[in-house]
């Protein structure tokens, strides 16, 4: 791949040169981080605050991206569109030294052009809304910063080519959430879910940060072109021979990158066990809620497991669908038992994120991303509708509401219709993409094992309490008596700024499927028909675990076909590898064809063209049943959501204590918070205080001792010094002024003395010398 | 004159230059000491532009003969190790006057050391000459501990004793290995020598790297062949070395010093101490650790990486536990200076550039954070996290620029840190898998405990205590932003570090192949 030195040396050498998808692609960041760094700075100097400059930015993405919408989608109608930049080496080495290359450039296929066009759209309607939401906020210019850098972060995320840079944006829209859920920085609770969501997510995120290592060191590069070459060539650089992991082949570590990945995704996408995060995130704005914590940045996960789906080992996508039927399950349970309107729809958010992850896990590429698109659409407007809803009675608990249809006409229907949509109620978009995700499951339960039907299960009860939550909700905010008279007798319309959002997303709630067909053929969803399913990891020639590996092997005829079309309509990419996903179709046929020979395996191919033959009738022998599973699913939800809150012929109270302690568990929360908060948390503040201690009296101890030893030793040494040394130096002094006090005692002066000392001493002379 | 000696030197003379003003003319005495200290700066990025990025050896050579009699030499030079250390020694020297503008006791005096211990630093970041190299590592020494020991808070007293005799201790082991690598060279017969002329100057790095480089010093040359206790010469002349250094980066278990000089100096000077001296050390490591005794380096290829990894945790995890805001801040310090073990001792290109690009990084986030301690601290006169609340209801300014500087700190990517962690991580995965796969366990409990003192200081219902809590003012701007900007700038646009070392990086590498 040709590389091109820095940026600067791209502008320098003409970046009039630069193709206009390449200045599309930097301006979709570019444009709102502008918008933010001047409203940060001068916002409040700026007339009404600056959410114009805010607004223009993502209506100008927004064109930009419906441009390129009806360029690309509608256009070229291509579904191996592929445009990359760095295939015409223009790209930026971010860092390049020795062997470690991180450069970024720009790349686009239609799930980057859909999803732009996504996110640009519902972000637009939200800056609007929020103009009615936020009046009056005395930081009302600071949160229109905050929500265009956000817009940057996002958009940067979707157009990147690197799976680093995604994970730098990753990042970047992890910090705008942070910013965004403590805005309210001076009450008590929304620092501390802001906190709570960025530490929880910076769990998910330094996984992936691990997986994404070990993928370089598997890879040599973080691109997705060059990730996907090597998956498809199935060759990857072998590990130093004394590492930990030198022993494991290439599928083991490919699963445990992979799962490592999708770890950043769990925290990112709230999936169960790192979804604690998401309810406490309604501390935020409304519009905050709907743009990140309903359609976009919690949608991110999904986008990149769709991103990096090549990468992952059926074992990985294993995984990732039993973690998303999982959290599909378990977040729905817990929205039947809120009051919270707002936690309700978080709740609904997170089980509806397990169904796009489970979708992906099972197979259902399509299926998964296209409910990604259609859910960002109507859980936008229903969280703007709660807003809408709480603007107007100042209260988030359900319990205060009631009867608000006839004074909100626009956000009851708006509501409703999005209510069907999520429902998945035929005729709505929420329909087109959650029908293929059921039946997807149910193909994948039919060709496996027992454990294969749990998705499918998980699947099924999960639609049914969707419905059910959903019309609880409408019925008791909208439908019945006021609760409270006086909120009742307050409550309004909202204004036209917040209106009119709420329409435009309720058009996509009903539109973004593409038909109104109830019956459709699947294949010629337009979605389906757009983004073709890439060939998977298990396509790469890597021993093939037939049992589990059916999904995977569905698309590797898709991507021939893909290839072929690809090759013929798109004279950009192909050349040099940067068809991706979809350039490995051919060399992989190949590829299978050597392995099959060399593993002996005398018809790997016919036993692979089998296997994806079982899979495909599988698929459409789903089909029907699924739909009736589903529709099934929704008529009970909606009969008992009637029966307890609308017509009030059974007392919610009476089930609640029917289901008495599982009812408890479930209104907990399963616990999940208080289990982190002593068994993490608690722990990790014993270990430091722990650790503290043993610093201070220990190590500083130590340290003291020594200083205590050493001046001990000192004291010791003065003693001897004072009183052996220097004692011995004044005993000598004292022994010779004793001695000479004795000896001066004689030394009078006096001559009678001295003589008769004299007379004594001859005295004593003689005596001594008459004795001998 | 050279112009590294001009940079070395300028403080010096700025120094006898403030003799001349008299004490109690203090704002003359501040401007004189910033003007001073903005000639080195000037240089150094001049000496940064200059520079020759594809060179991997020595610029800006001079060697002059200094002690004739023991072959000592006046040798300078730089190279993509020790260029960026210089400049940032330029940057923060600038900023400290500033930083320092509010000191009244003494003034003249303050500046006066401040500016010698300016020379001090440049001095041991450019000379080639271990002799040289030592004397001006003293020469740094003393005007800290004044600086400590003098303008210090409470316990300015122990502060200072303690860090002096600790570093006096790791000097003495240096001072050791400098005189046993002397008496190797000076025994060789210069008539036998194959390479007579590298035995001129026994002091020289380059001339004793290839002394050792080519096993003419292997501790033969010393009684008992240089085997001491087991270990064989080279073994212990890397230990002493490295515990000299490792003092000063300083390593867990050998840190108390830091937190009690840290939070007994002026805002200035824990500057100055986190942003630059802590680097003195890891700058060590990797000049003449790695960079002369590359064969001992990889026997402790473990040792290193699992000091490097406890020191991050450790660091983190008491960081996590202080209830004062500068200490904590401290011990931060000690888990970031982890990743420079742990990147140096993965001896690939990646670990190397993040351990160098690291000392370039903290410099800039730990000195913006010791910065925004201080702010705090000048105005209320206690650093108890607990103390504060809701200061960004009063003080968006310094909320904003807080928040900067934590997310830098925590490694945020856009920001400088993520770059050299990231990079750490990255060269150290492939050598050290399960060390490396821990050292991510920092990073998750750096982000809590940073965050969660944003919470406690700056976010929630506000302190009645501070309803008049003036935000940042002018001069604190002025101090602040060139620091946060480096940590955006190089988050952003990273090889314009990494360019200028990339070469150097790639021949110390070789040296491990």
């Amino acid at each position: 791949m040709e590389l091109v030195g820095d940026a600067a040396a791209v502008v320098a050498e003409g970046a009039g040169d630069w193709p206009a998808y390449l200045w599309l692609g930097i301006l979709f960041f570019g444009i709102p981080l502008l918008s933010a760094i001047t409203l940060i700075f001068w916002g409040k100097r700026i007339p009404k605050g600056g959410d114009w400059i805010a607004q223009t930015a993502i209506v100008s993405c927004a064109g930009m991206a419906i441009w390129m919408f009806f360029d690309v989608i509608v256009g070229q109608h291509d579904p191996g569109f592929v445009w990359s930049s760095a295939a015409q080496g223009l790209e930026w080495a971010w860092v390049k030294i020795g062997n470690v290359d991180l450069s970024v450039g720009i790349f686009y296929d239609n799930l980057t052009v859909i999803m732009l066009t996504m996110v640009t759209i519902v972000a637009s309607c939200i800056f609007f809304f929020s103009a009615g939401y936020m009046h009056g906020d005395r930081d009302y210019s600071r949160f229109f910063a905050y929500l265009s850098y956000f817009c940057f972060a996002m958009l940067g995320l979707v157009v990147v080519d690197s799976l680093f840079f995604l994970f730098i944006f990753w990042e970047l829209v992890g910090v705008g959430s942070y910013l965004l859920i403590g805005f309210f920085y001076d009450q008590e609770e929304p620092p501390k879910a802001s906190m709570k969501a960025f530490m929880v997510n910076r769990v998910g995120d330094v996984l992936f940060l691990l997986g994404m290592i070990l993928c370089w060191n598997l890879v040599g590069s973080l691109q997705y072109s060059d990730i996907f070459a090597a998956v498809s060539a199935g060759e990857f650089a072998a590990l130093s021979p004394d590492h930990v992991l030198a022993g494991w082949d290439n599928h083991a570590l490919l699963t445990l990158s992979g799962i490592l990945i999708f770890c950043g995704a769990i925290s990112k996408s709230a999936q169960i066990p790192l979804h604690t995060w998401l309810p406490d995130a309604m501390a935020g704005p409304t519009p905050v809620s709907a743009l990140i914590h309903a359609a976009t940045m919690v949608a991110a996960g999904v986008f990149m497991v769709g991103r990096m789906y090549p990468y992952f080992t059926p074992e990985a996508l294993g995984f990732i669908a039993g973690i998303g039927a999982i959290t599909a399950l378990i977040g729905a349970t817990i929205g039947l038992v809120m009051w919270d309107i707002k936690k309700v729809l978080a709740y609904s958010t997170m089980s509806q994120l397990g169904y796009m992850m489970l979708g992906l896990g099972v197979g259902g590429y399509v299926a998964g991303l296209f409910h990604l698109i259609t859910h960002a659409c109507f859980k936008a407007c229903l969280f703007l509708g709660s807003g809408s809803v709480i603007h107007a009675v100042h209260s988030q608990d359900m319990r205060d509401m009631g009867g608000l249809r006839k004074k909100m006409p626009v956000t009851y229907w708006t509501f409703l219709i999005s209510t069907l949509a999520l429902a998945g109620v035929p005729m709505f978009a929420g329909y087109y993409s959650k029908d293929q995700i059921i039946a997807t499951a149910m193909a994948w339960g039919l060709t496996g094992g027992a454990a294969n039907w749990i998705p499918l299960l998980f699947g099924v009860v999960g639609a049914f309490m969707t419905t059910f939550y959903m019309f609880r909700l409408v019925f008791l905010t909208f439908h019945g008596k006021p609760a409270d008279q006086h909120r009742y007798d307050h409550a309004h319309e909202s204004p036209p700024i917040m209106a009119i959002p709420l329409i435009v997303l309720a058009g996509l709630a009903i539109f973004a499927g593409g038909t109104i067909n109830p019956l459709p053929n699947v294949e010629t969803l337009w979605f389906n028909e757009l983004v073709p399913q890439p060939a998977s990891a298990a396509a790469a020639g890597l021993e093939l675990d037939l049992e589990i590996h059916r999904p995977i092997l569905h698309d590797d005829l898709a991507g021939d076909e893909v290839a072929d079309a690809h090759g013929a309509a798109d004279p950009h990419a192909g050349d040099d590898g940067h068809g991706t996903e979809v350039a490995g179709g051919d060399e992989h046929a190949a590829e299978t064809g050597e392995l099959a020979a060399a593993a002996g395996a005398e018809s790997h191919g016919t036993e692979h063209a089998e296997v994806h033959t079982k899979w495909t009738n599988a698929l459409h022998a789903s089909h029907y049943p699924a739909l009736g599973l589903s529709l099934l699913a929704i008529g009970l939800g909606f009969y008992l959501a009637r029966r307890m809150y609308l017509v009030k012929l059974t007392d919610p109270a009476v089930m609640a204590a029917r289901f008495g302690p599982m009812h408890s568990i479930v209104s907990n929360k399963y616990y999940f918070d208080e289990i982190y908060a002593t068994g993490v948390v608690g722990s990790l503040h014993k270990l430091n205080h722990g650790l503290a201690r043993f610093d201070k009296s220990v190590i500083d101890g130590a340290v003291n001792s020594v200083g205590l030893l050493t001046r001990f030793l000192a004291f010791l040494s003065g003693l001897f010094d004072k009183y052996v040394v220097d004692g011995l130096v004044n005993f000598w002094r004292w022994f010779v002024r004793t001695l000479s006090g004795v000896l001066r005692l004689v030394q009078t002066g006096n001559v009678r003395d001295y003589l008769m000392w004299t007379v004594v001493g001859a005295i004593i002379l003689a005596f001594i010398m008459s004795a001998d | 004159m050279d112009i590294l000696s001009l940079i070395i030197f300028t403080p010096l003379l700025g120094m006898l230059a403030l003799l001349l003003v008299p004490s109690d003319k203090k704002d003359a005495i501040r401007t004189v000491t910033a003007t001073v200290a903005a000639i080195p700066l000037i240089l150094a990025t001049k000496l940064w532009i200059d520079f020759d990025p594809t060179v991997a050896g020595y610029q800006f050579t001079v060697v002059n003969d200094w002690i004739e009699a023991l072959g000592v030499q006046y040798h300078l030079g730089v190279d993509g190790l020790s260029i960026p250390l210089v400049w940032l020694t330029g940057l923060l020297m600038f900023l400290a006057p500033f930083a320092a503008w509010n000191v009244d006791k003494g003034t003249k005096g303050f500046m006066m050391l401040v500016l010698l211990l300016e020379t001090g630093i440049f001095g041991v970041f450019c000379s080639l000459d271990l002799f040289l190299f030592y004397v001006f590592w003293e020469v740094m020494l003393l005007p800290m501990y004044f600086l400590i020991g003098i303008w210090g808070g409470t316990r300015r007293e122990y502060a200072a004793i303690k860090f002096f005799l600790y570093t006096l201790a790791g000097s003495v082991l240096m001072l050791l290995a400098i005189i046993a690598l002397y008496l190797s060279v000076t025994s060789f017969d210069l008539a036998t020598f194959a390479n007579p002329e590298l035995l001129s100057a026994p002091f020289s790095i380059p001339a004793l790297t290839e002394l050792v480089a080519n096993g003419s010093i292997d501790g033969t040359q010393l009684a008992n062949d240089g085997v001491l206790f087991g270990w064989p010469f080279m073994k212990w002349i890397f230990v002493f070395f490295f515990i000299g250094f490792a003092i000063k980066i300083p390593i867990v278990p050998l840190h108390t010093w830091l937190p009690d000089a840290h939070v007994e100096a002026p805002t200035s000077i824990s500057m100055v101490l986190a942003g630059i001296l802590l680097k003195l050390g890891c700058y060590g490591v990797l000049r003449i650790n790695l960079g002369m005794f590359p064969d001992v380096a990889m026997d402790f290829a473990t040792i290193g990486a699992v000091i490097g990894l406890v020191s991050i945790l450790y660091g983190a995890f008491v960081a996590m536990a202080q209830t004062d805001f500068k200490r904590m801040v401290a011990y931060s310090s000690v888990s970031h200076m982890g990743y420079v073990l742990l990147g140096a001792s993965a001896f690939t290109h990646a670990g190397l550039q993040g351990a160098a690009m690291q000392m370039f990084t903290h410099g800039t986030s730990s000195a913006l954070l010791f910065l925004i301690v201080g702010v705090a601290y000048d105005r209320a006169h206690h650093r108890e996290i607990e103390g504060f609340g809701g200061l960004a209801s009063v003080a968006p300014k310094y909320t904003g620029i807080t928040t900067l500087g934590f997310f830098a700190a925590l490694g945020l990517p856009g920001m400088s840190g993520f770059v050299s962690e990231a990079l750490v991580l990255i060269g150290a995965w492939g050598v050290h898998p399960v060390l490396t796969s821990l050292a991510v366990l920092g990073i998750v409990v750096t982000a809590a405990f940073l965050l969660w003192t944003l919470q406690r200081v700056f976010l929630g219902p506000l302190n009645e205590k501070y309803k008049s809590f003036p935000d940042v003012t002018g001069r604190e701007i002025f101090v602040m932003a060139p620091l946060a900007f480096l940590c955006v700038l190089l988050g952003v646009a990273p090889m314009l570090l990494l360019g200028h070392m990339d070469a150097t990086i790639e021949a110390l590498r070789q040296l491990f192949v």
